[in-house]
């Protein structure tokens, strides 16, 4: 196979870290995590469907503390694909390139999808009557 | 020279003649689609947070969360798995992994869907 002794490009350990690398790398991981994300949505549905005897197991297994560890990390990696993916769009229409305004929006990612992510958590343990 | 065949012959069939930017289109075009999903299906299922089976059912069973449920399924699937496979494609580097993961991949996507869809009109249209 030709492949074996292609030149490789360098990779990530070689290159000075920073917000727009950190953005770029969250949207690919974030991306994979909402794939999994999907599995559960579709085994939730599946469950609603089903009736409600397995509904509540389904609904036990969720709201468990690993439960809600797990759909805590969905809601981030939603809310960080999607800030990003915004960005990403931007970016396919020629804008954002300015190298600060690239890091400052790649921060910004993460500042939208921290406080989103809290935001939504706490408007469902306010509307379950949690908090 | 052992083979008669010109490069041309070779790659015809292979590439992405014509088609190689419409894998790209189609992850942006859903990528926008889903910005407004995603908003409506994190509303409604903050907003629905702890319901009983009974009282979901009842919120599927409104056309309008019915229609835009499947939308969101069906747009996030088809985004998702376009974006897999583009990290296959950067991550697997023998070709024939490669075609088998993602085939692979579009069978369970395909599966998921329609599981979901499924699911969503049985709650819509159940007694």
């Amino acid at each position: 196979m030709a492949q074996a002794n292609r030149p490789l490009s360098p990779h990530l350990q070689v290159y000075r870290w920073g917000a727009h690398m950190m953005a770029s790398i969250m949207h690919r991981a974030t991306g994979m995590a909402l794939a999994v994300g999907s599995i559960i949505l579709t085994w939730w549905l599946f469950a609603l469907a089903s009736g409600p005897e397995y509904f509540a197991v389904v609904q036990a297994c969720l709201s468990s503390l690993f439960g809600r560890l797990v759909l805590f990390g969905i809601t981030f990696a939603l809310m960080q694909h999607l800030a990003s993916g915004i960005r990403h769009l931007f970016m396919d229409a020629g804008k954002l390139y300015d190298l600060k305004i690239n890091s400052l929006t790649a921060r910004l990612t993460f500042v939208f999808s921290i406080l989103a992510t809290i935001g939504i958590w706490v408007a469902a343990y306010k509307i379950l009557g949690g908090l | 020279m052992s083979d008669l065949r010109t490069p041309l012959a070779k790659v015809r069939g292979l590439g992405s003649a014509k088609g190689g930017t419409h894998h790209w289109m189609m992850q942006k075009v859903t990528a926008l689609a889903n910005i407004p999903l995603v908003l409506f299906v994190v509303v409604s299922f903050v907003g629905n947070v702890g319901k009983s089976h009974a009282d979901w059912v009842a919120w599927f069973k409104q056309p309008l969360a019915a229609v835009i449920m499947i939308l969101f399924v069906l747009n996030t699937m088809h985004h998702l798995r376009l974006g897999l496979q583009v990290a296959v494609e950067d991550y697997v580097p023998s070709h024939g992994n490669r075609t088998l993961v993602i085939t692979l991949i579009n069978f369970v996507v395909a599966i998921l869907a329609v599981l979901s869809v499924f699911s969503i009109l049985r709650i819509a249209f159940g007694g």
